[in-house]
């Protein structure tokens, strides 16, 4: 049994009508910017969900911890069913489901220090039982996200840290109820380059200690060399996913050879055969018809405009949705 | 002849009660025309206040010395009087965000249109004749002139940004951070709109950014800055197969790429602060390979070979050696 | 967003004001206008308080012709009935102060409470109270503070209720606006994720931002307040019972204090309540000032960078 299971989720903001529209009983539009996706996350695993702006990955991320309402679908975590479950039921699991957010700058209250944030979860779960014994708590999820010694850190304020240190502390407070799937939202890309590895490195010994992560990144290198699993979503909807050095390797949508193509790489020598794609992605309003990626595709030929692909081969664990792909 | 010198650039930011942040510490850059050069550096590095004080435009808490010489002619000396002359006629500079900077309640082509005429190009119809090839030529259909920013997506904001700095031509082009914001595809539609143009209209291009394979893949030559002084400069293939300063060696190793399979090094620590005198080398607290000099002589940048300089004492055999 | 936007340049991070009394402090602290306006209130309010203890006279005791003549023994004077004006004023400043402070605080009361659950809750519970907000809004507030000191009776109770109610609707605005923008903020929907419920989110992540904005908005508001009890009294609808500084400038003005030239019987009370509403101006403002995001507008200065001469080495040196 998958820890976290998603089935055909799919999310949609109701766009405004205006006056106009509304008189004149235009029918309402939609942005779809989760179009029925599924997916299985581990424990021990990291799934890297990557994709461009509009992509759905964040909504994807932020409907699985129910932040978000779907308007169909089947989220289950650990067998059960959280898809319909209230606010007040949803509480106990939001122990087991935790996230740390983009922006280490904000994603702390500035007027908390280190120890009162790290605690706070605790505090609202009414864990630990005595100020000690949560102390005791706090000082082993800094030591876990290895800002050590905890004491230098526990009575500072979150501008007397560095982004890097505010992140691991904005971890530290996600995994202090010690849950067993974390949601990274682009966890280090407004950290700087050389403090981007110890993040990760830290996640990924999350990983192995049994944490399942899921995370989001457009950043396909990160993906590559972190994740266990990549997910590529376009519009809406995963177009390939399979085991990261696999899809990195022998990419199998049109869509994922064209992104890893344009990849800039750090050695100068490596002649790079950008694949360009012209045009940006539509927005998630007005999905074409067929493939949702036939208007930009290279390889597009007439079938596209007219069959929707799946993800196939199925029930193999490197799949496309691509008709091209046998 | 070189197109565009930094000599010895300082600039200083006036914090009230009598302190200081030496924000750059001796910038020196030349630019031959048509050369790419990448200032690569992480956040605080000073490289953006480096470009804002090669262009004029910083504010009045900022002091700055040293020479801008273009054409060797040193524009700075007069202060904002003898810059403004040369800004966007001579150096033009896309800015950070600035595709989020448009007007919003201005159309394209009239905000083109007031560079043009700002700068006594071309007026009324010929200006809007000018703006259509300008547009053209970083991508955008003409017919889209006349729509409003916010009718288009980022991309195409990055490029009517360019186009606007491009419109009085100059000789040097300033991109600090031109594809940061934006979709990895979309960057490359962005990298490659830069490299057509440098190549058509022969410009300069000064690319400021953090993200090294963007430098790798589009720049000649590249300058890394560290806590406001640059610590390695030379042709961007040495600085990834030959690094002459550990930061520089450091931060390729700390950047993951596509296929590559070797652990990825962080660096541990922070930059100093800028408001105080660093003694010694200001990398040596966080460097792998610090020695007992690194701490108390500060390492001038010195030239290697042609072309290459690195400001670290392990390039001083002696130091090694003794 | 990304690293690189963040740049710092020429900023150090400022430690956040941590505390209420530390903000409010602070801004009064480095702006000299509010300063005299902190001195005379505090000045006024010490008067007031301490009245039955300083006050020279007994203000019901005449001690003195109609309308004395300003003397060492009283120098503002006497009123119309022949009472010390300087221990007046101090009995008086104290029922305008109550009155000022009463009303206020039922006020922020209110707004507070409706701009909070209006900001955070959103949706219809928004549309619902902004609605009543705006009905509140288009009262005019003299006309209907006269009907119901006219139909209720001039009691003080019932008119710092009065002036309550028609307060708090520009509190309630902005304090919305303020708890709209924090509520979106990356700590709260953390604490969201969390699992925290609306009670801790307001208590503890939303109220703090929200602090300094309504003590700002409440020492305004006790301007108003003021103003708005001077002028009921002043048209002869405050409490007859108690004797306000409207109401004594309403006693020397009905009792033809200018005609008889006993300015000292009119000005001298119409100063304090503008003294008192000034300064309480004057740190209002300078707390939102305070509160407000510095504007950069170092590219619309006349003065540009400044050149330094570079003395040492230049590119020669090696």
């Amino acid at each position: 049994m998958s820890l976290l299971e998603v089935q055909d989720l799919a999310v949609e903001y109701p766009l405004a009508r205006g006056l106009v529209g509304s008189v004149g009983r235009r029918p309402r539009q939609s942005v779809h910017a989760v179009d029925g996706i599924s997916f299985t996350l581990e424990r021990g695993e990291l799934l890297a969900l990557v994709g461009e702006s509009g992509c759905g990955k964040t909504t994807t991320a932020q409907t699985v911890l129910r932040l978000v309402e779907p308007v169909r679908g089947r989220i289950s975590f650990e067998g059960g069913e959280i898809t319909k479950l209230g606010q007040r039921q949803l509480r106990p699991l939001r122990r087991r489901m935790q996230i740390v957010y983009q922006d280490p700058y904000e994603s702390l209250d500035p007027r908390l220090t280190v120890r009162a944030a790290v605690e706070e979860p605790l505090l609202i779960h009414h864990v630990g039982g005595s100020k000690s014994q949560r102390e005791e708590r706090v000082r082993e999820a800094l030591e876990r996200v290895e800002l050590t010694p905890p004491e230098l850190f526990l009575q500072r304020y979150p501008h007397e840290l560095s982004g890097g240190q505010r992140q691991r502390v904005a971890i530290a407070a996600a995994i202090v109820l010690e849950p067993d799937l974390l949601v990274a939202d682009e966890p280090v890309s407004m950290l700087d380059v050389s403090v981007r590895a110890g993040v990760l490195t830290l996640l990924d010994r999350l990983r192995a200690g049994g944490l399942a992560v899921l995370m989001i990144t457009h950043d396909l290198s990160t993906a590559a060399r972190f994740a266990d699993r990549i997910a590529v979503m376009y519009l809406g909807r995963i177009v390939e996913e399979g085991p990261a050095a696999e899809v990195v390797a022998n990419p199998q949508h049109p869509y994922t050879k064209a992104l890893l193509s344009v990849v800039p790489r750090r050695d100068p020598r490596e002649r790079m055969r950008p694949q360009i794609l012209q045009g940006e992605a539509p927005d998630a309003v007005r999905i074409p018809p067929g493939c949702r990626f036939h208007p930009r595709c290279p390889a597009a030929i007439p079938a596209c405009r007219q069959i929707d692909p799946e993800l196939r081969p199925e029930g193999a664990a490197h799949r496309a949705a691509c008709i091209l792909v046998s | 002849m070189t197109l565009l010198a930094l000599d010895d650039l300082h600039v200083w930011f006036d914090l009230g009660e009598g302190r200081e942040l030496h924000a750059v510490q001796g910038v020196s850059l030349e630019l031959e025309p048509g050369q790419r050069l990448g200032l690569v550096g992480e956040s605080g590095c000073g490289k953006t206040t480096t470009v804002l004080g090669l262009l004029g435009l910083l504010p009045p808490s900022a002091s700055v010395a040293g020479r801008v010489l273009l054409n060797s002619v040193d524009i700075l000396a007069g202060g904002e009087e003898s810059i403004r002359p040369h800004r966007w006629t001579d150096l033009a500079i896309v800015f950070q965000g600035a595709m989020n900077a448009l007007n919003p309640v201005q159309t394209v082509e009239a905000q083109i249109v007031e560079a043009l005429e700002l700068h006594g190009r071309a007026s009324g119809r010929a200006a809007r004749v000018r703006v259509g090839e300008l547009l053209e030529a970083v991508g955008i259909p003409r017919d889209r002139a006349t729509r409003y920013p916010h009718e288009f997506s980022g991309g195409m904001r990055q490029r009517a940004a360019i186009a606007m700095a491009l419109a009085c031509n100059p000789s040097v082009l300033v991109a600090d951070e031109p594809t940061t914001a934006l979709d990895v595809m979309v960057q490359a539609q962005i990298l490659e709109l830069l490299d057509s143009l440098c190549r058509d209209f022969g410009l300069a291009l000064l690319l400021v950014t953090h993200d090294l394979p963007v430098v790798a893949q589009l720049c000649d030559r590249a300058a890394v800055m560290y806590a406001g002084e640059i610590v390695e400069q030379g042709p961007v293939d040495a600085l990834f197969h030959d690094p002459r300063h550990p930061y520089t060696r450091l931060l390729f190793a700390a950047t993951p790429d596509l296929h590559g399979h070797d652990a990825l090094a962080s660096i541990p620590g922070s930059p100093p602060r800028l408001d105080r005198l660093v003694e010694g080398c200001p990398f040596a607290p966080r460097c792998d390979r610090a020695f007992d000099r690194c701490a108390v002589q500060r390492p001038l940048l010195r030239e290697l070979d042609a072309g290459r300089e690195a400001a670290c004492h392990l390039n001083d055999v002696l130091a090694v050696t003794a | 967003m990304s690293v690189a936007a963040r740049e710092p340049g020429a900023v150090i991070e400022q430690a956040p004001i941590r505390s209420r009394p530390g903000i409010v402090w602070q801004a009064i602290r480095k702006r000299p206008s509010a300063i005299v306006g902190a001195t005379i209130l505090g000045v006024v309010i010490l008067g007031a308080l301490l009245a039955p203890v300083l006050a020279p006279y007994d203000v019901h005791e005449q001690v003195g012709p109609v309308f004395g003549h300003p003397s060492w023994s009283h120098p503002v004077g006497l009123d119309d009935g022949g009472i010390d004006m300087l221990s007046l004023l101090m009995w008086g400043a104290r029922v305008s102060l109550l009155v000022g402070f009463a009303a206020t605080f039922v006020s922020m009361v209110i707004g507070g409470t409706i701009g909070v659950a209006s900001g955070y809750f959103g949706g219809r519970t928004d549309t619902i109270l902004m609605r009543i907000t705006d009905y509140f809004l288009v009262i005019p507030d003299v006309p209907l503070m006269i009907v119901v000191a006219a139909i209720w009776g001039p009691s003080l109770f019932h008119i710092i209720i009065v002036i309550g109610i028609l307060l708090w609707t520009s509190t309630a605005r902005v304090i919305r606006a303020q708890v709209k923008s924090v509520r979106e903020r990356v700590y709260v929907k953390r604490a969201r994720a969390l699992g925290a419920g609306h009670t801790r989110i307001v208590w503890s992540h939303v109220l703090p931002q929200v602090a300094p904005l309504l003590i700002a908005n409440t020492v305004l508001t006790i301007a108003v307040a003021i103003f708005d009890e001077t002028a009921l009294a002043f048209l002869g609808l405050g409490d007859p019972s108690r004797v306000s500084l409207g109401k004594i400038i309403e006693n020397a003005f009905q009792r033809a204090a200018i005609s008889t030239g006993a300015w000292w019987a009119i000005v001298p009370p119409g100063l304090l309540v503008a003294a008192i509403i000034l300064s309480c101006s004057l740190i209002g403002g300078a707390i939102e000032d305070a509160l407000n995001p510095r504007l950069r507008v170092a590219h619309l200065a006349a003065r540009s960078f400044r050149l330094r001469p570079l003395v040492g080495r230049g590119s020669e040196a090696v």
